[in-house]
């Protein structure tokens, strides 16, 4: 390897001014990832905060803490910032700084268009946020959107929402979707066209496929509601009558183009998860993936079967029978592709020699948590338990299981993964491991609980609610959970910042992994690789490293 | 309700009730068992304990989807801590790497059809129970009636009865040899709402500029609590549906009195013309009256609800009073505007509503 790798020119030190202004004009697939991660991780702390309030306001039945307005303004701004200025632009960093590296060239297939996609979707969430000064418009009333994420009509009518603040929510999502439809271009071309060479698609890493498949559901499902917020926004700026009801427009039709986008979404932030899982695991077993064709074909068929789904969002909406039963079946059928990649997961940890690093250990808890919204989810996809369940704490329970058990948790495996390869230092594994175990033990706290008073007939998005409904108990221990994921989370951000100054050099491969990443410096220099590497299996560096047992002869 | 009370005061108190608040809520999770016993289980909103065909054919399927999960749950989960347990790198590990395996196409076939099976059965068990529910008939006794969603209340119309109500939905309990089901009709006024009785239906959305329908058919009497659960605007929360399900003779005698006109006592002209000269019949209606107004709840019978605002309170005269004066006291944001009336008009007309029985 010693003739690919890159050794790091003497650190010139040049003038705070310069190193802000390089980061500012960057066209660097890398720095753009970085710049793509804090700035999610900005937001990550913002939408904890807003999360904290609704669930300090829930904690006992009758507080008083904030008022109804504000419980509205920070439900909303809680999913909205989650989704679209967290979890998307958090896993489009990753995507930005692994892909070109793991499959072994210089940079994006388009830095500018790169740049651009990252500026726009930062912008999109100032805007977002400039609600909370500018949303109140002439009229005096609210600011800081207050129709929940999904926004639906007729709330979002002029009539309902006086002032700016859906104004403020529907440009912000316009403008970070076109900034997530442009990195999405890139990911695709890249990844299509940029492979070095022996890399075909049969020997692409998984996190290069899964995000390929993201990239095309991003362009399919953006659109609808990129779509839909010019025509909510021609309703409310130029009297146009698509979702105004009183106008005779439609407010199911909202709801459509919001879950055409809104369900895809959900596998655009859950396949980047999957491609993590699908690096570390097999990593830290010491093992090739279990089945890599069956896992790609799995991934596309969540793909695909993604896109016909939508609808079990709208069981209550009353829908004819038939139209029940189609997205029963077809929400039910997913289930299958996803079952088989937790069994692949499994059978790559099965017969290896599982190191419980952070990262695995992250892993690992996705695996149960994941295995736990997967059983969740076929239950809300029978129609008639769906009309109990819909709307309740059960599916926010259900969701947040997916999002914080299933994608947050890969997320958090993939920091302490690619850390060393980011920074060029170890994180601190005590630490690492401090966060683990508190923000398990904080996530179980609020999220296994909180299905229960679902089940009980609590409905979602309540500011607040009555004694005596069996309900109590469990939105306490919810909120008790909630501290210790701060808690965590601030051990998590003590951990980055305390390594990045103090921790050991990591080397270029400090988990002995597979990929083309751990082939150059830590942290890559610019363009990554001195030699465009040549490659024969999905696991160049085993070849390397094993000349006498190559992958290349039984694949 | 003493809460309600004291809602009016500044922000100040309310701090200090928040603390106190988590410091009872402490002592309360200690007691737990003996504070359990105090509360009614009736009364919650609890979909394993349905009262009604519709509710018990949803908690039939639930039981059988939960049973084929919880079978999932187990196998995979064993699967998993045994790999996890099994396969953990001991700690006198020889440092050589596990034999490589990449696939095998008779295991991916297994984990492939076996869980296409499961969702094949899954899918007809809940395709019945969606058709059995969606496509019941409409017996001869079938009670109709028209929901319509406000923000943040509910409006009852009986139309072959010629019955006009609010909040509390009155139907009569239904016997399988003569069913008496209640056909309801569901309409919006103005945003989303969704109309949900765990204990005796799933829930429907009721959508401006869209006609949706649901049944229910109790069969035991009582009283069940619901309430909106569609995110419809700032009340969401208090928006508090209760379905009182009568006995046949008792839900006779209830129609009966609710047909008839306002009750008109004596000694109440006072309140009667305050009310009759302010903004109040804008909005609301007194059968018999002047009063006409559609946009809030049909005041005819006033007292014979045991709640006001949407169940947000109990319906009696102090409730009503600071209502009137200051609604936000009890539902900051609901539409009812304060009326500003002096303290003399305010017991008038509190006096007045209180013979609307």
């Amino acid at each position: 390897m010693a003739a690919r790798s890159i050794t790091l020119p003497a650190e010139v030190s040049q003038p705070i001014g310069t190193t802000l202004h390089d980061w500012f004009v960057t066209v660097d697939h890398k720095k753009l990832g970085i710049l793509y991660i804090l700035y999610a991780l900005v937001f990550l702390l913002i939408g904890g905060i807003e999360a904290t309030i609704v669930r300090v306001q829930l904690m006992v039945p009758n507080n008083h803490f904030v008022s109804p307005q504000v419980f509205n303004r920070m439900f909303t701004m809680h999913g909205t910032t989650m989704i679209f200025f967290v979890a998307m632009p958090i896993l489009f960093g990753f995507a930005n700084y692994l892909i070109p590296l793991m499959i072994g060239t210089r940079d994006m297939a388009f830095p500018r268009l790169n740049a651009w996609s990252f500026w726009l979707t930062a912008f999109g969430g100032l805007l977002l946020y400039f609600s909370f000064i500018g949303g109140n418009g002439l009229y005096g009333a609210g600011n800081a959107p207050d129709v929940g994420w999904f926004a639906y009509a007729p709330l979002t009518a002029t009539t309902f929402s006086l002032g700016h603040s859906t104004d403020f929510w529907t440009l912000g999502l316009l403008v970070s979707g076109f900034g997530s439809i442009g990195t999405a271009i890139n990911i695709l071309v890249t990844i299509l066209c940029l492979r070095c060479p022996g890399m075909t698609l049969g020997k692409m890493p998984l996190l290069a496929w899964m995000n390929l498949v993201t990239a095309v559901m991003v362009l399919l499902a953006i659109s609808p509601l990129t779509a839909a917020q010019i025509m909510l926004s021609l309703d409310r700026f130029l009297g146009a009558h698509f979702f105004d009801t009183q106008a005779g427009g439609s407010a199911v039709l909202w709801m459509h183009f919001f879950w055409i986008f809104g369900h895809p979404e959900v596998y655009v932030l859950v396949l980047p998860a999957f491609a993590f899982a699908s690096e570390i695991i097999p990593v830290f077993s010491r093992k090739p993936i279990f089945g890599y064709p069956v896992m790609v074909a799995a991934t596309i068929a969540i793909g695909f079967v993604g896109f016909s789904v939508w609808a079990h969002h709208m069981f209550t909406v009353g829908m004819n029978s038939y139209a029940n039963s189609f997205f029963t079946i077809t929400t039910m059928v997913i289930g299958i592709p996803t079952g088989i990649k937790i069994f692949n997961w499994i059978g790559t940890m099965w017969g290896g020699k599982i190191a419980f690093k952070t990262p695995m250990l992250f892993c690992i808890a996705f695996l149960f948590q994941f295995l736990i919204a997967g059983l969740t989810g076929i239950m809300l996809s029978a129609a008639p338990f769906d009309w109990q369940l819909g709307n309740s704490y059960f599916v926010v329970a259900h969701f947040h299981y997916v999002i914080v058990g299933g994608i947050l948790f890969t997320l958090f495996a993939a920091f302490y993964y690619w850390f060393p390869k980011m920074s060029g230092r170890m994180y601190n594994e005590a630490l690492g491991k401090w966060h683990f175990w508190l923000f398990l033990i904080g996530f179980h706290l609020t999220f296994d609980f909180m299905h229960i008073p679902g089940l009980l007939g609590m409905p979602r998005r309540i500011y607040t609610y009555e004694a005596g409904r069996g309900w109590d108990i469990w939105n306490l221990i919810c909120t008790i959970g909630v501290f210790f994921q701060i808690v965590a989370t601030l051990v998590f951000i003590g951990n980055l910042l305390w390594s990045y100054f103090n921790g050991k050099a990591a080397g270029n491969d400090p988990w002995d992994a597979w990929t083309l990443e751990w082939s150059t410096s830590s942290p890559p220099t610019e363009y990554n690789f001195a030699q465009i590497p040549i490659v024969k299996s999905r696991r160049p560096l085993w070849d390397i490293k094993h000349p006498e047992d190559p992958d290349w002869k039984y694949e | 309700m003493p809460e309600i009370l004291h809602k009016s005061d500044s922000r100040g108190p309310h701090r200090k009730a928040w603390w106190v608040s988590i410091m009872m809520a402490g002592c309360l999770l200690a007691v737990q068992p003996a504070f359990g016993n105090l509360q009614d289980p009736s009364q919650m909103p609890n979909m394993f304990r349905p009262a009604s065909t519709h509710a018990d054919s949803i908690l039939h399927l639930s039981i059988f989807v939960l049973i084929i999960t919880a079978l999932i749950f187990v196998v995979v989960f064993s699967l998993l801590v045994y790999s996890i347990v099994k396969f953990r790198k001991r700690a006198d590990d020889d440092g050589r790497e596990p034999a490589p395996v990449y696939g095998s196409n008779q295991v991916e076939l297994a984990w492939t059809v076996i869980p296409g099976l499961i969702v094949l059965v899954l899918f007809f068990a809940t395709a019945r129970v969606i058709h059995a529910i969606q496509g019941a008939g409409r017996p001869a006794g079938a009670i109709e009636v028209i929901a319509i969603g406000h923000q943040f209340w509910w409006e009852f119309r009986y139309p072959s009865l010629g019955v006009v109500t609010a909040n509390e939905l009155h139907v009569p309990s239904s016997d399988p040899s003569h069913p008496t089901p209640t056909f309801i009709t569901l309409l919006s006024a103005d945003t989303d709402h969704s109309f949900w009785i765990p204990r005796l239906a799933g829930k429907t959305d009721l959508i401006p500029n869209r006609v949706n329908h649901m049944w229910l058919d109790p069969n035991e009497t009582g009283i069940f609590l619901g309430q909106c659960a569609q995110y419809c605007g700032t009340q969401h929360a208090k928006m508090l549906l209760r379905v009182y399900v009568d006995s046949p003779d008792q839900f006779k005698q209830w129609v009966q009195g609710q047909a008839k006109p306002a009750h008109v006592s004596d000694g109440v002209n006072e309140g009667r013309r305050i009310f009759e000269t302010t903004a109040c019949i804008n909005c609301h209606a007194v059968s018999g009256t002047v009063a006409v107004g559609r946009f809030g709840p049909d005041l005819t019978h006033l007292m014979s609800r045991d709640t006001i605002a949407s169940g947000a309170a109990p319906n009696n005269t102090e409730n009503l009073r600071l209502w009137i004066q200051d609604p936000d006291a009890i539902k900051p944001g609901s539409l009812m505007p304060a009326m500003k009336l002096n303290e003399r008009d305010l017991d008038a007309v509190t006096t007045y509503l209180e013979t609307l029985r």
